[in-house]
């Protein structure tokens, strides 16, 4: 399984980035092999419009079957559904901490986008 | 003749020039069309005392996606300049709401798998207003993100004959870019206070940029704010007319009366205004090319 975090760094220290997608890039962790991705979102993070369904794309072409970020919003929650990822709502300060919380089952899935578009 | 009147900062008295200007010049005999592009919240019709005759709904083209002919190659979630399509595997999302309706998509997709609908954004109503001035505006449709292809559809119901006095929307992004992208002069209207000014420098320059002339109306004037004065003089503006700061215009305008039926006092500002519309008036018919210098 992989999960994709929301993350302003490059490693499993670094910080979450709350924003999903104008986040600043993602972490991408596969269960299976404990390998670590780190995929780019720079092009979103400037986009003038429709950045949470391009982030939401952008991850779904890395396979990730899970996301991990502080809040979605309605768009990329859409987008998200449709490719069959599950969204947890996490507010953990690193990575490390929010894949430890998912290991243990203290994340809940979210069931519908946690706050309005443009809410960052 | 195409005259728009603009502020950037909302309140500065755009609608106040609009009409007043739209009702000395039928008063000269002129014939008018007062157009309406503040979309968003159109109030011309109000003072016009718009009757409307003709109600059409405005449309955006919107691309719909055959997913039994679409490859998900990507392509035109690739191009899209609007961030507007979504690829996922066997399923291309598109997002009417952030969809400007170029039709680039159709045009890159590789399987002819992208067809167009239409989407309805606003309405265009016109009708007769007072003392004979032809009336148009846009209304656009609530929780309708883009007034832009309104605006332009607003302004292709302009009379080539009549002097058109375009009422612009507050602002200096895309809706005041569009509404003067063929104007053949911008009267600005500022006040004299620090945000008119801030506002003013914005829509100058982007004025500017789109190569208008530009003439400024200083409403609110009460001779006070010299950083507004210093502008206008480095950048060579023409002021073309002070409004003096009066209580009274502002109880006029609240009540969606004619400043110039009211306050008669005024009407030699809007005199000059209209002298500076009928000079341009001239040059335009003048000039070889129907481009003014």
């Amino acid at each position: 399984m992989k999960i994709a975090i929301t993350t302003s760094g490059d490693n499993l220290a670094s910080p979450m980035d709350s924003r999903f997608g104008r986040a600043v890039r993602f972490l991408v962790y596969d269960t299976d092999t404990k390998g670590l991705l780190l995929v780019d979102n720079s092009q979103n993070l400037n986009a003038a419009q429709g950045a949470g369904i391009q982030a939401a794309q952008t991850v779904a072409e890395a396979g990730a079957n899970v996301v991990i970020t502080g809040h979605c919003g309605p768009k990329a929650f859409r987008v998200l559904k449709a490719a069959g990822i599950a969204v947890y709502n996490c507010e953990a300060a690193t990575v490390q901490e929010a894949l430890g919380l998912f290991g243990e089952g203290k994340l809940l899935t979210a069931s519908n986008a946690d706050v309005e578009g443009h809410w960052s | 003749m195409k005259v728009v009147i603009a502020s950037g900062k909302g309140g500065t008295g755009k609608t106040t020039v609009a009409v007043n200007l739209a009702w000395f010049l039928a008063n000269c005999g002129r014939k008018v069309q007062y157009i309406d592009c503040d979309v968003e919240e159109p109030n011309g019709n109000f003072f016009i005392s718009a009757h409307f005759s003709k109600r059409i709904s405005a449309f955006v083209m919107l691309p719909v996606v055959d997913q039994q002919k679409c490859t998900s190659c990507g392509e035109c979630s690739a191009k899209c300049r609007f961030n507007a399509i979504v690829r996922l595997p066997g399923n291309t999302m598109i997002f009417p709401e952030l969809c400007h309706g170029c039709g680039l998509c159709l045009l890159v997709c590789p399987a002819k798998a992208i067809s167009e609908d239409e989407r309805e954004i606003g309405i265009i109503e016109s009708g007769m207003g007072w003392g004979g001035i032809s009336f148009v505006h846009g209304v656009l449709n609530i929780g309708e993100p883009m007034p832009k292809p309104l605006i332009r559809k607003v302004k292709e119901q302009g009379l080539s004959d009549h002097i058109q006095i375009i009422d612009a929307p507050p602002g200096t992004s895309c809706s005041f870019v569009e509404t003067i992208s063929d104007a053949d002069l911008v009267i600005l209207v500022t006040e004299p206070t620090p945000f008119g000014l801030h506002d003013l420098k914005i829509s100058e320059e982007v004025a500017r940029a789109r190569g208008k002339s530009i003439r400024v109306v200083i409403n609110k004037d009460n001779g006070t704010f010299r950083p507004l004065e210093k502008f206008l003089e480095d950048r060579r503006l023409k002021i073309t007319a002070r409004l003096p700061e009066n209580r009274k215009v502002a109880e006029v305008y609240s009540k969606g009366d004619i400043l110039l039926e009211e306050l008669p006092d005024y009407r030699e500002h809007f005199s000059s205004i209209a002298a500076e519309v009928f000079r341009q008036s001239e040059n335009l018919e003048h000039s070889p090319n129907g481009v003014l210098p």
